[in-house]
C-alpha cells in the first residue's frame, strides 16, 4: 500500500518541553501534494522566466500594450477561489477541484502556443493560468490539513512550502537550459512546461488521496459529529456564509486580512533595496532569487518550530521579521550586509507565515467547511495586500520612500497588536487552543 | 478505483514521464532544426557609420547599410549583432546581446569598433545618439519589478561619451509636473531624443497610467512635463518639431498614430501613416520620417512617410528595422 502516515509524533505528551518526533516524516499525502506543487512550480516559473523575452523579442510586441491588459484579473480570481473552495467542500471533492486547477494551468501553457501574436488571446491565456492557480490552492491546503494530525500541521506545511519553492527555484534554470539547447525557441519552453505540468497532474491523480485512510484519519477528521462523513448533509451556502458571521473563523479571516495590510509587496521591497544599494540594475532579478533561497531553506525548520512552540508565536515572529526588513530598508546598515540581512529576514517572513498561517487556521475551521475557510483566509489576505500596495504607493508619493517604508514598519507593529488581540482574546477558547 | 498498487502507480508515473519527455524533446528537436538564416557576414565593403548618403538599419539582427537613394537595393550587412541601432556624426550605439539573456549598450566609432560598453538590465527597446555624436541614450524593458509586480517597467539611461558620465536610470531625476514637484515610484521613462546643446533632451515619462512628453536637463538632473499622450519623441534636424507616437484616444491598447508636434505652436499633425506605429521614428531629412512596421508574422520592414501629413507611406527597406540616417 501507499506509504502513508508515519507522521504522528508517537507518545508525545502535549505540553512544554522539547518534542521528540520532530524529524518524523510527514504524511504520504502531504509528500504527494508537495511533489505535485514542486513539479507544477518548475513548469510555472519556466514560463514566467521567459515570458518577457518571448513577448518582446519573440513576438516583438509592445510590453506597454501588454501591461494594459494586466492586473484586471485579480478580483475575478479572488471570487473564483472562494467559489472553488465552496464547491470542493459541498461535493467533498477537494482533490478533483485542485486537480482541475492544476489541469487548467497546464492547458494554459499550450494556449500560449495557440495565442500567437494576439494580445487579447495572450491576456486570456494568462488569466486562465492564474485562475487555475487561484482555484487549486485552497483545496490543496485543505487536503494537507485533512491528512495531517493537528499537532504536526506546521511541519507538514513547512515541508510542502519548501518543496513548492524548490520547484520555483528550479523553474528558471530549466527554462534557460531549454533555451540553451534549442536556441531562441520559446515554443519549446512552453511545450516542455506543458509536459512538466501534465506530469504533475498525473502524480496528483495517482498519489493524492481525497480521504486519508489509516491512523491519520482519526486525527484531523475527529472533529466530532460535524466531521466529513459520507452521510452528512451537504454543505450549504448558508453554512459557508456562517463562517463569516462569527466565531473563530471570522476572527481568522479578519486577522489574515489585517496581516495582509502589513505587506507592501515584493516589488517595492526590491525597489527600495536597489535604490539604497545603488545596485547595478541588471542584478535586480537576483534579489528575488535570494529571498526564495531563504524561504526554501527556512520553511521546514520554521514549520517544525511552529509545532513545538505554537503557530501564532511563529507567525508573529514572521511579521516581526517583516517589520525589521522595512526598518532595514530605511535604516543605518548599508552595502552587502544590508542585502544579506534584508533578504534573509524577508525570506524568513515568508517561511514563518505563508504555510504556518494555514496551519494555524486549519484546525479552527470545521472539516466540512475547511476548503471554503482556507479560501476565505487566502482571499482576505490577497485583497488586503492589493489595498496595502496601493496605499504604500500613495505614501511614497506623499512622503518619499524612506518615510513611507518607516510608516509601513509602524503599520506592521499595529497589525501585530491587532492580530494578537483578535486571536488571543480570553473569551474564545477555540482559538486559544491553537496557541498551544 | 484504488486497486492500483504503489508499484503500478509508480510505473504509470514513469511511463508518463517518459512519454511527456519524448514529446517535449521531440518538439524541441524540430524547433532547433527549424531553418535559421545564417548571420550574413561581410559584404563587398565593410559597414561604416561615417556620415554619408546611406541609411543604417538592422537586417536579421545585424547592422547593415543601404544607399539613401536606393534603400531597397544592394545592402551591406556587417557581423555585429544588434537589436537596436542608431548613429550620428560617426558615433553609433548598438544594443547588443551579451549572453542569451543579457544585453549591453555598446558605443561604436565610425569603423564599428567598440569604444565603450555598459551592461544593462532587461530587453533592448530604444537607442539614440545626439546629432553631434556626443550623447548616447537607451531604453530597456525590465519584466516584473514594477510595484504591480506583474507589469513591465522601463529603464532609460544616458551616457556622455566625452566625460564618460553615465546616468543609469532617469528615475532619480527631479520631476516638475504641471508646475509642481512630483514623485511616485511608478515613474518610467522611455525614448530619449537630444537637443543640439547636448544637455537638454525630450523623452516620454509615464506615471499614474498616463504618458507625458517631458523636457529634461542632464546637468541639472531635472525633467518637466510639457504635454500629455506624447510618446517616443524624435527631434527634427532643425530642432523645431517632434515626431512621436500618439496613443489613439489616449489608450495604448488601441494602437499609436505617428504624428508630429510643432514645438512653437504645440500643434499636432497626424502623418498619412494610419497603421499603428510602435517605434521611435527617425528623421531621414527635414521632411521624411522612417519607422519600423511589422508584418503579421512579426517580420519587420522600414517604411517612410512625409512629416507634414501629406503623401502616402512608402516601403523603404524591406526586411529591416531600426532605421537611422548616417548624418
Amino acid at each position: 500500500m501507499y506509504l502513508s502516515t508515519v507522521s504522528r509524533p508517537v507518545a508525545d505528551p502535549p505540553g512544554p518541553g522539547p518534542r521528540r518526533g520532530r524529524f518524523a516524516m510527514v504524511s504520504g499525502n502531504v509528500i504527494a501534494l508537495g511533489t505535485v506543487s514542486l513539479i507544477t512550480d518548475v513548469s510555472a516559473e519556466m514560463v514566467a522566466a521567459v515570458l518577457p523575452l518571448y513577448l518582446v523579442l519573440g513576438l516583438n510586441l509592445s510590453p506597454v500594450a501588454f501591461g494594459v491588459l494586466d492586473g484586471v484579473h485579480t478580483g475575478a480570481t479572488a471570487l473564483l477561489r472562494v467559489v472553488g473552495g465552496f464547491a470542493a467542500d459541498r461535493f467533498r471533492r477537494r482533490k478533483l477541484i485542485a486537480g482541475l486547477g492544476y489541469a487548467l494551468s497546464a492547458v494554459a501553457k499550450l494556449g500560449l502556443l495557440l495565442a500567437g501574436r494576439s494580445i487579447p488571446a495572450i491576456g486570456a491565456v494568462i488569466a486562465v493560468d492564474r485562475l487555475g492557480k487561484g482555484v487549486r490552492s485552497a483545496p490543496r491546503d485543505a487536503l494537507i490539513t485533512l491528512s495531517t494530525p493537528p499537532e504536526a500541521l506546521g511541519r507538514a506545511f513547512g515541508v510542502h512550502r519548501a518543496m513548492d519553492s524548490f520547484g520555483a527555484f528550479l523553474g528558471p534554470l530549466a527554462a534557460f537550459a531549454v533555451l540553451l539547447v534549442v536556441g531562441q525557441s520559446y515554443d519549446a519552453v512552453f511545450v516542455t512546461s506543458f509536459c512538466i505540468a501534465a506530469l504533475a497532474v498525473v502524480v496528483l491523480v495517482l498519489f493524492v488521496r481525497e480521504r486519508p485512510t489509516g491512523p491519520a484519519a482519526d486525527g484531523p477528521a475527529a472533529d466530532g459529529p460535524a466531521a466529513d462523513g459520507p452521510d452528512d448533509p451537504k454543505v450549504s451556502v448558508r453554512e459557508a456564509v456562517g463562517l463569516l458571521r462569527g466565531g473563530p473563523a471570522r476572527r481568522l479571516v479578519l486577522a489574515a486580512a489585517m496581516l495582509g495590510l502589513a505587506t507592501i509587496g515584493d516589488g517595492f521591497v526590491y525597489l527600495l533595496l536597489q535604490r539604497r544599494m545603488d545596485l547595478g540594475l541588471r542584478w535586480f532579478p537576483l534579489l528575488a532569487v535570494g529571498t526564495s533561497l531563504a524561504y526554501l531553506l527556512l520553511a521546514a525548520p520554521l514549520g517544525a518550530l511552529a509545532d513545538r512552540i505554537g503557530r501564532l508565536p511563529v507567525v508573529i515572529g514572521g511579521y516581526t521579521a517583516l517589520g525589521a526588513t522595512y526598518l532595514l530598508l530605511a535604516g543605518p546598515v548599508d552595502g552587502w550586509p544590508l542585502i544579506a540581512l534584508a533578504l534573509t529576514l524577508y525570506g524568513a517572513f515568508y517561511a514563518a507565515t505563508d504555510g504556518v498561517l494555514i496551519a494555524l487556521a486549519g484546525p479552527v475551521l470545521p472539516a466540512r467547511l475547511r476548503t471554503t475557510g482556507i479560501a476565505l483566509v487566502q482571499t482576505g489576505q490577497a485583497l488586503a495586500y492589493l489595498v496595502s500596495s496601493v496605499l504604500f504607493g500613495l505614501a511614497w508619493q506623499a512622503w518619499g520612500p524612506e518615510h513611507a517604508v518607516r510608516a509601513a514598519a509602524v503599520a506592521v507593529a499595529g497589525v501585530l497588536v491587532g492580530t494578537l488581540l483578535l486571536l488571543t482574546s480570553p473569551s474564545r477558547p477555540t482559538t486559544r487552543k491553537v496557541l498551544r | 478505483m484504488t486497486a492500483m498498487s504503489t508499484r503500478a502507480k509508480l510505473g504509470v508515473v514513469v511511463a508518463s514521464a517518459v512519454l511527456l519527455g519524448t514529446v517535449a524533446a521531440g518538439y524541441a528537436a524540430t524547433a532547433a532544426q527549424a531553418p535559421r538564416t545564417p548571420p550574413p557576414v561581410g559584404g563587398e565593403q565593410a559597414v561604416s557609420l561615417a556620415p554619408g548618403p546611406r541609411l543604417l538599419a538592422i537586417t536579421d539582427r545585424h547592422v547593415s547599410t543601404v544607399a539613401a537613394t536606393d534603400p531597397a537595393g544592394p545592402r551591406t550587412v556587417g557581423g555585429l549583432e544588434c537589436l537596436r541601432v542608431y548613429a550620428a556624426a560617426g558615433t553609433g550605439v548598438c544594443l547588443k546581446p551579451e549572453t542569451a539573456w543579457s544585453y549591453q549598450v555598446v558605443v561604436l566609432d565610425a569603423e564599428l569598433r567598440q569604444t565603450r560598453a555598459v551592461g544593462v538590465p532587461g530587453l533592448p527597446n530604444r537607442a539614440r545618439v545626439s546629432a553631434s555624436g556626443r550623447m548616447v541614450s537607451w531604453t530597456t524593458f525590465v519584466g516584473g519589478d514594477s510595484y504591480t509586480s506583474s507589469g513591465f517597467s522601463t529603464r532609460t539611461g544616458i551616457l556622455d561619451t566625452v566625460t564618460g558620465a553615465t546616468v543609469a536610470s532617469l528615475e532619480d531625476f527631479a520631476i516638475t509636473m504641471d508646475g509642481r514637484r512630483h514623485r511616485n515610484p511608478d515613474v518610467n521613462y522611455w525614448g530619449v531624443t537630444f537637443t543640439a546643446d547636448d544637455n537638454r533632451f525630450y523623452a516620454t515619462m509615464s506615471t499614474g497610467g498616463r504618458r507625458y512628453l517631458v523636457r529634461g536637463d542632464v546637468a541639472a538632473r531635472t525633467v518637466e512635463t510639457l504635454k500629455e499622450n506624447v510618446e517616443c519623441p524624435s527631434l527634427s534636424p532643425d530642432g523645431t518639431r517632434l515626431a512621436f507616437k500618439e496613443a489613439i484616444h489616449a489608450d495604448p491598447a488601441k494602437g499609436w498614430r505617428l504624428s508630429v508636434l510643432d514645438l512653437s505652436t504645440m500643434r499636432v499633425t497626424a502623418t498619412a501613416e494610419t497603421r499603428s506605429v510602435d517605434d521611435q521614428a527617425a528623421w531621414l531629412d527635414s521632411g521624411q520620417l522612417a519607422y519600423t512596421l511589422r508584418r503579421d508574422d512579426g517580420q519587420p520592414d522600414v517604411w517612410s512617410v512625409p512629416a507634414d501629413g501629406s503623401g502616402t507611406p512608402a516601403l523603404t527597406i524591406p526586411g529591416a528595422e531600426s532605421p537611422s540616417p548616417l548624418t
